[in-house]
């Protein structure tokens, strides 16, 4: 394992690779075709550079531990609104997630809906690429039209374009207050309804997730407000009113530690931790969300599901080595935790239409032209 | 302004092009004519113009592709054109380009409350995209202040931002996907109804590629259901410093308004001669406004009003009715017409951390007496996008020249403090030579790889967003 302290002992680590690197942050998500090759690790560019509250702006070295840029940022009322999912129970790892890692995989959890997924906080990217350039793309400020966008391109590429070293983000300050409409007993269509009227009204939903099983095994369905005192109490009581006509039980709950825990509990996907399935995260048009799953369970009698972003993001666990591909998804859909001959025999990335399939190898090519950073790894 | 020398060989095959051009297009699509095409001539950064070889105006994705297929094979540079409003001229055409404009593009495609979207064609403007849905409460948020004219497609282009994205984000973070011609006449469907990349992220780089990688024609929109209300409160200080801390201190007091923008007593002044809003004479000026029912807006703005009164302001103004929140918008969005009044005005664009804001301002008030121009300030301080209005004299000579070396001077102290050269406008030809203060030679070329790969010809919007000198080998190579 190679780790490199500096982004100068990166890019000679990289020119004088003779084979694939395998490139890592923490290690906590095991995601993507598997690749063979040195690991290269950044959590020796580790640091918070930089943290102005009152510009909302944090620059940090991509190693720097996730749990530490939370409590730096907690320490003064704030925290990523993009709200990245903690991998390790699903996945079964153990480590340290890293920024790094957060931002290359563009993790993004239940306040994507709202306050856009990790590429849209991305402000700025340092990064090495396949050829050892030390490249920077981006900056620190929260408008910035200057030149193409590789910043969003970064986001996501799961490390095969370059290797981040720095990243700068956009946070967000804590709410003072925060409350969760529930809805018990909703079937899957009737609570995708629900939420999309909760998501279409005035009130600033930011979350807004069903679980056919939820911790009791009975169905509920959550959205999320946050904000002023006030405000989250008018809100609960609108959407209080306006979700009643959907058929369940509605309350409210206004326990700040209890809704964060049903928020973690949605995020990480708690429902299918430990299971013995692969697990698939599927983004579709909300409306499409209940329907995919009516087909998943006429042909696997044994599936688990959870939906956030408002049905758009469908989890599903299914029995090993099931292709959630075989009808055609208007979306995308990711093997998230899968047995190694799933992963090596299932796309683990949604297969792109060829021309969109060619400019994305072309990318590829100009990148990482000797083809080293994590080869294969999305497809 | 240096623009490649015309490429002889298209200049000399006129005829042809317009033939072949005809053969896809009705008639009055296609326009020729040395008079008419000078309607092409410049967008809105007036101070250059060149008419193109001609223009085209396609009504589908599949003429788009016609014409773009024509342009491949014959190797004619194409100039993308939404409205023609981009202040850095992002649409400025080249003697040897044809110009291809979207106008006649207009429709809604489809309109989804449920999964809240619109598709539309990106020859729509962008208020008329809220038009379409502002009926059934519904609206996109992207605002920019041109938004009366500008088009869909250029927005995409741009990334143009508006005086809301404090809240509610730019184009690149409203835009769920789009249909795409390439230089080649391919037509490719990035993203759709659903959120993020399956694979790499193209969207992400084609949003605010300035037409330089594909065509829009089509765009995937997310919409809002409208806030209860809105509501903006106005306050005066007496230097800067004073309201640029008090920014930072409602920012880092969680309050998350919609709206911040600044006007510094240079741009007061005008507006208030222009248009009479009533404005107090002072040094700085805020204009907050927040969203939410009635009530929600009392609690925001109590808070607000609360950190504002800790700065001692001059003026507190809080709106009670319809009017009086126009009122104190009113100067805020005559601002460019009043500095207008004064004189002929270039507006600038850079971005810096809004901790900076006091230290920039200074600045820029001691540029302004080296070189003699007058300086107006207004700006979205929320997000440290500034825009600078500096004051010249067209007819005299010498003055454009000078009012752009000074604007390039204050561009650099925006790139010198941690900002950067646009935040919303794009760079176009305005800023393309100043991309070298921004960016190291690799970090252009990065850039200039990713082109390669949409656009090997360099067909697309020439001489655009990088300087001359850093493309030359590549466009030399494609040509």
């Amino acid at each position: 394992m190679m780790t490199p302290s500096t982004e100068v002992e990166l890019a000679e680590a990289i020119v004088g690779a003779q084979s694939a690197l395998r490139i890592q942050g923490g290690g906590t998500r095991d995601i993507g075709a598997p690749v063979s090759g040195e690991p290269v690790s950044t959590t020796g560019l580790s640091g918070v550079s930089l943290y102005e509250p009152g510009a909302l702006t944090l620059v940090a070295g991509a190693g720097t531990p996730l749990e530490e840029i939370e409590a730096t940022l907690a320490a003064e009322g704030q925290r990523l609104a993009f709200e990245p999912m903690d991998h390790r129970a699903l996945l079964d790892t153990t480590g340290t997630s890293t920024i790094g890692g957060v931002v290359a995989g563009n993790i993004s959890g239940p306040r994507r809906i709202q306050a856009g997924a990790c590429r849209d906080s991305l402000l700025g990217v340092r990064f090495v690429d396949g050829a050892g350039r030390v490249l920077k793309n981006g900056g620190r400020v929260m408008k910035n039209v200057t030149g193409y966008d590789l910043v969003k391109l970064m986001a996501g590429s799961w490390g095969t374009l370059g290797v981040l070293t720095e990243v700068s983000l956009k946070v967000q300050a804590v709410p003072e207050a925060v409350g969760c409409v529930l809805i018990n007993g909703l079937l899957d269509a009737d609570a995708v309804a629900a939420m999309s009227a909760a998501l279409g009204s005035p009130y600033d939903v930011s979350g807004a997730a069903h679980a056919p099983a939820g911790v009791d095994g009975h169905p509920v369905t959550m959205i999320r407000i946050e904000g002023l005192e006030a405000s989250v109490a008018y809100r609960a009581a609108k959407l209080t009113e306006a979700l009643a006509g959907f058929g369940g039980d509605v309350s409210v709950e206004r326990d700040a530690d209890k809704v964060a825990a049903g928020w973690a509990w949605v995020r990480d996907v708690t429902v299918m931790q430990g299971g013995e399935g692969d697990v698939w995260r599927i983004s579709v048009k909300p409306s499409d969300g209940p329907k995919l799953v009516e087909t998943l369970r006429a042909r696997h009698s044994d599936i688990s599901v959870l939906y956030d972003w408002g049905g758009g993001l469908v989890w599903v666990q299914v029995p090993k080595g099931s292709d959630v591909r075989s009808t055609p998804i208007d979306g995308h859909a990711t093997l998230i935790r899968g047995i190694s001959e799933s992963r090596a025999s299932l796309p683990v990335f949604q297969p792109e239409p060829a021309p969109l399939a060619a400019l994305s190898q072309g990318l590829r090519a100009k990148f990482d032209p000797r083809g080293i950073l994590n080869p294969g790894l999305m497809g | 302004m240096d623009m490649p020398t015309p490429n002889p060989e298209v200049l000399a095959k006129k005829a042809r092009i317009v033939a072949c051009l005809k053969e896809v297009l009705p008639a009055d699509a296609v326009i020729s004519d040395e008079v008419e095409v000078r309607a092409y001539e410049c967008d809105a950064l007036t101070a250059y113009r060149c008419p193109p070889l001609a223009a085209v105006l396609p009504a589908s994705t599949e003429e788009v592709a016609a014409v773009l297929k024509i342009c491949h094979a014959e190797g004619v540079p194409v100039v993308p054109r939404g409205a023609g409003t981009s202040l850095a001229g992002g649409a400025m055409p080249t003697a040897d380009s044809i110009i291809l404009g979207v106008a006649r593009m207009t429709e809604v495609l489809e309109t989804d409350y449920e999964n809240r979207f619109i598709r539309v064609q990106t020859g729509r403007t962008n208020l008329s995209v809220s038009g379409a849905v502002e009926e059934d409460g519904f609206f996109y948020a992207p605002d920019p202040s041109s938004q009366l004219a500008c088009a869909i497609a250029g927005n995409i282009a741009m990334n143009s931002g508006g005086a809301h994205c404090l809240k509610y984000g730019v184009t690149t973070n409203n835009l769920m996907g789009v249909t795409m011609v390439t230089m080649e006449g391919e037509v490719v469907e990035i993203g759709g109804a659903y959120l993020d990349a399956g694979g790499l992220d193209l969207l992400g780089v084609i949003c605010g590629s300035e037409g330089q990688l594909g065509v829009v024609t089509e765009a995937t929109l997310r919409i809002l259901h409208k806030p209860e209300g809105a509501r903006p409160v106005l306050m005066g200080f007496d230097s800067n410093e004073v309201a640029g801390q008090c920014v930072s201190d409602i920012i880092k007091a969680g309050i998350l308004p919609v709206a911040i923008e600044f006007m510094d007593r240079p741009c007061i002044r005008a507006t208030e001669a222009f248009a009479g809003a009533g404005y107090p004479d002072c040094e700085a000026l805020l204009i907050v406004e927040v969203e939410g029912s009635d009530e929600e807006i009392d609690a925001q703005l109590e808070r607000i009003l609360a950190i504002a009164r800790t700065h001692n302001p001059v003026e507190l103004r809080e709106s009670t009715s319809a009017d009086e929140s126009a009122r104190i918008w009113l100067g805020r969005k005559s601002a460019f017409g009043a500095m207008g009044q004064i004189n002929d005005y270039m507006c600038l664009d850079g971005t810096i951390p809004v901790s900076q804001l006091p230290y920039v301002l200074r600045r820029i008030g001691e540029l302004s007496k080296d070189y003699g121009l007058d300086v107006g300030n207004v700006f979205h301080a929320g997000d440290g996008n500034m825009h600078p209005l500096i004051l010249f004299d067209a007819n005299k000579p010498g003055d454009l020249e000078k009012c752009e070396a000074f604007g390039a001077d204050i561009l650099r102290l925006c790139v010198e403090v941690g900002g950067c050269l646009t935040g919303e406008h794009g760079v176009g030809i305005e800023k393309r030579d100043l991309m070298v203060d921004q960016y190291l030679p690799e970090d252009l070329d990065i850039q200039m790889a990713v082109k390669d790969v949409f656009d090997p010809k360099w067909l697309l919007n020439p001489a655009k967003v990088f300087p001359l000198a850093s493309s030359e080998a590549r466009r030399m190579a494609a040509e």
